[in-house]
């Protein structure tokens, strides 16, 4: 059970390569840094592994998860989740059905649904709070979220895009923590993508700095 | 996955329902101009068609009112809006910095060199609707004038400048008068009156337009930046930001144009009448009994699709000029001769006349409510003496059944244009790349070439097809000048919107379909009903396409409106109108009530601003 990239390499159009093609083995339950100068195409290589690159980037390399070749599959086949610097909740929707949007379709039957997104929102501390509308949440409470709907849809990777580069330095270790724990508990391969050397570090795994521009 | 498929379909449908449609009817026109038009028997080419336009009593006269009443107005809407921007400057417009949508900042966060994908906003059909916008002043007070139709405009119009309409009236009061003055200042022969109203219907939309392009570009920055450097408030404008903005003017400038030089409705109403201007002119021809009047008329048609491409090829000429004149200017370095310009006089002087033509737009919506439920109105009284509900009852009031076939058009045109709007867009987004510039051609076609050029010989075609004056022909025709509108409402917040929103949807498993029905239509309901709204409002105003494609049966508001409008009562009138007027008021408070209601516990789509999340 891993993430695995195979010489991937990704340019825009008519311009050279992001970066040196890489080749990656992200083990289930470690979280994997990677870091690199800002330019690089780190937020591409998550966009590639998700399946949500924008129109005119040209991709090389394969991707395989849990030994899977998921190259040409559409983002919504993937079961890979993505988490940003904003937790990007949809606005129109209440806490709870946010969190209800993203929860597998294994989980059949009502009761059993909202048990699930109860359950996922005591988690976060967040028990009382299923009508609220997001934009009411603090920033803390909001990235909570954000995991929870992650995880509830059952990933078999997820990708952390400088999720904590938003937030305050104290609420930082806590969202880290927070974060860090949930996705171990999961035992699935997680790619982090930092600036912030105390990210990588807490992330306890292999730290992987994209390389130049070599072809 | 068929990405594109979406993308390609709606590109097939604009084009085998608009661009081909409307290239159709202009060749038809050209057909006709030259003696071909086998309808009437009609199949040896001539050159007579032509000679007997030349011949036709009065036709240099129209031809000169046309191009003094169009270029005339569009010209002074446009100085007024650059002698507003230059003046206002300081307080409105710079005054709140303009700030960049939200999520134009956002896409550029990974590095904006790497991303020549990311659409930077430099095209004419995204100005920026983003609600936390500069202007805030001017924008809320200018909408409503852009959802007044034309002719309901044009009728208040002409009540309030009438001998007998409230100007005369409030100078009777002054002066004692005790009897209308002989003034002509409706259907006045030199075409003041119409220049008038178009200026009072299109200086808002240029406005508007305006506000929205200096949104896009650093306006604060560029203003501070020259400033230190020791130039003029005035100068700079000429200088920096006139030629930054210009480029996302010169469609809607375009657009004006074309309505300004070949509408009819407002001309019918407010200009000469004999001669009247050539759209007008040709409306009688092709509506003669006389058939053998559609070939001069043809050929008139095709001299108004040429006079407006000529004027096109002015204003791309004159725009090369001033930029090379510019340049010139510009590397001379002038800080401007009096750093004080704009002085304290062009400032009053533009105010006033801004406000001047505000209030005449307010006082003619507001006459035709009063001339409605007016009942004795004497000479000079302000208010009429008694009131009454007769006009809106009576029998002769037999405004129900127009009522109906408007609303009937409205919402199936309206329906019909968002949804291919969002398929556009959508598609666009599956797609991954925007629609190169032939497409958006596509779009505005049908508002760049005047209407009379091809809709008869539209008509024509769906004789021969056996389906003109049909719901359907009338449906299609209106469709042609709705989409076009509802794409410009729409495209700038779709294109604003978050693309993080879909992504998280997919990577939590939503597919193409679900992203779009459970995440962004949701989220861009508020524009979408705008979008909606502005449709409806250009549908209820639309005269000529109702005129010929419903062959005459169909009766509207508008037309309704217009027939009236040549000497019916003027309560009756009023009602039209008025009604005409109030159904795109009905359309936008309902587009800003339902997102509202809807949406009363989410504060990220209030519209209050703020990104979801």
């Amino acid at each position: 059970m891993s993430l695995d990239l195979t010489r991937l390499s990704l340019r825009f159009a008519a311009q050279p390569v992001l970066f040196a093609p890489l080749t990656l083995h992200v083990p289930r339950g470690t979280i994997t840094t990677v870091t690199g100068p800002s330019g690089i195409g780190k937020s591409t290589l998550l966009d590639a592994i998700a399946g949500t690159l924008p129109g005119g980037v040209a991709m090389s390399g394969g991707i395989t998860l849990n030994g899977q070749d998921i190259t040409g599959q559409p983002a919504h086949r993937r079961r890979i989740g993505l988490l940003f610097q904003d937790a990007v909740l949809f606005g129109h929707l209440s806490v709870g059905d946010n969190l209800a949007f993203g929860l597998s379709p294994d989980i059949r039957g009502r009761a059993a649904r909202r048990k699930a997104v109860t359950t996922a929102l005591e988690q976060a501390g967040l028990g009382d709070m299923a009508s609220r509308d997001p934009a009411t949440l603090s920033g803390g409470q909001k990235a909570r979220v954000a995991l929870m709907r992650s995880l509830l849809a059952d990933p078999q990777a997820l990708l952390l895009d400088e999720p904590f580069s938003k937030l305050d330095a104290e609420l930082r270790d806590e969202v880290r923590s927070f974060t860090f724990a949930h996705v171990r508990a999961r035992g699935i391969p997680v790619l982090l993508v930092t600036h912030d050397h105390a990210d990588a570090q807490a992330a306890q795994g292999p730290i992987v700095a994209l390389g130049g521009r070599r072809p | 996955m068929t990405q594109g498929g979406l993308r390609i379909c709606v590109l097939i449908v604009v084009a085998l329902f608009g661009a081909g449609p409307i290239l159709a009817g202009l060749w038809q026109a050209l057909r006709a101009s030259f003696a071909v038009l086998p309808a009437i028997g009609a199949t040896a080419p001539s050159l007579a068609p032509w000679r007997e336009l030349a011949h036709l009593p009065g036709i240099a006269t129209s031809l000169r009112l046309t191009l003094i009443s169009g270029l005339g107005a569009t010209a002074l809407a446009l100085l007024l809006v650059m002698a507003v921007c230059i003046t206002r400057s300081g307080r409105d417009i710079a005054a709140h910095a303009p700030k960049r949508p939200r999520h134009a900042r956002m896409g550029t966060r990974q590095d904006p060199k790497a991303q020549p994908a990311t659409p930077q906003p430099s095209h004419p059909s995204a100005p920026s609707a983003g609600p936390r916008t500069a202007h805030l002043a001017l924008a809320p007070v200018l909408a409503p004038f852009l959802a007044a139709p034309h002719a309901a405009m044009a009728i208040g119009l002409a009540f309030v400048i009438a001998p007998s309409g409230w100007i005369a009236r409030a100078i009777a009061l002054i002066l004692g008068w005790s009897s209308p003055p002989a003034w002509i200042t409706v259907h006045d022969p030199g075409g003041v009156a119409l220049m008038l109203g178009l200026v009072i219907k299109e200086f808002p939309f240029l406005m508007l337009v305006t506000l929205s392009a200096l949104n896009q570009i650093p306006l604060h920055r560029t203003l501070v930046t020259g400033r230190t450097l020791g130039y003029g408030t005035g100068t700079l404008w000429l200088k920096t930001v006139l030629p930054q903005i210009w480029p996302m003017l010169r469609v809607p400038v375009m657009i004006v144009l074309a309505y300004a030089l070949s509408n009819v409705d407002m001309a019918l109403i407010l200009g000469p009448s004999n001669p009247p201007t050539l759209a007008v002119l040709l409306t009688r021809l092709f509506s003669d009994p006389d058939t053998t009047l559609l070939l001069p008329a043809s050929a008139g048609a095709v001299v108004q699709a040429l006079l407006v491409l000529a004027t096109f090829g002015v204003l791309w000429a004159t725009g090369r000029a001033m930029r090379a004149v510019g340049l010139v200017w510009l590397r001379l370095g002038g800080r401007g001769a009096r750093p004080a310009w704009p002085g304290q006089m062009l400032r009053t002087a533009t105010s006033v006349v801004m406000a001047g033509l505000l209030t005449l737009g307010t006082l003619s919506v507001l006459a035709l409510l009063m001339w409605s439920l007016a009942w004795r109105w004497p000479f000079p009284g302000l208010l009429p003496q008694t009131w009454s509900l007769h006009a809106w009852q009576g029998a002769q009031g037999n405004w129900h059944a127009p009522l109906i076939t408007t609303l009937v058009l409205a919402l199936a045109t309206t329906a019909l244009s968002t949804l291919l709007a969002i398929a556009w867009l959508e598609g666009e987004d599956r797609a991954r790349k925007r629609t190169p510039a032939w497409g958006e051609a596509m779009i505005y076609l049908p508002l760049l070439v005047p209407q009379i050029s091809f809709l008869y010989g539209l008509n024509i075609l769906f004789l021969r097809l056996g389906l003109s004056g049909g719901l359907a022909a009338v449906i299609w025709a209106q469709t042609l000048f709705v989409f076009p509108y509802v794409m410009i409402a729409l495209a700038a917040p779709w294109r604003a919107l978050d693309p993080r929103l879909a992504r998280t949807a997919a990577a939590l498993g939503a597919g193409p379909w679900r992203q779009l029905v459970a995440v962004k239509l949701p989220t861009l309901l508020r524009p979408l009903l705008i979008a909606a709204a502005v449709g409806g409002a250009v549908s209820v105003a639309q005269y000529l396409p109702t005129l010929f494609m419903g062959a005459g049966r169909m009766t509207t508001l508008t037309t309704e409106a217009v027939t009236l409008a040549s000497g019916s009562d003027r309560r009756i009138t009023a009602v039209t109108a008025a009604l005409q007027a109030a159904l795109p008021f009905a359309g936008f408070l309902a587009a800003l009530l339902i997102p509202a209601v809807l949406h009363r516990d989410r504060r990220a789509l209030r519209g209050g601003g703020g990104s979801p999340g």
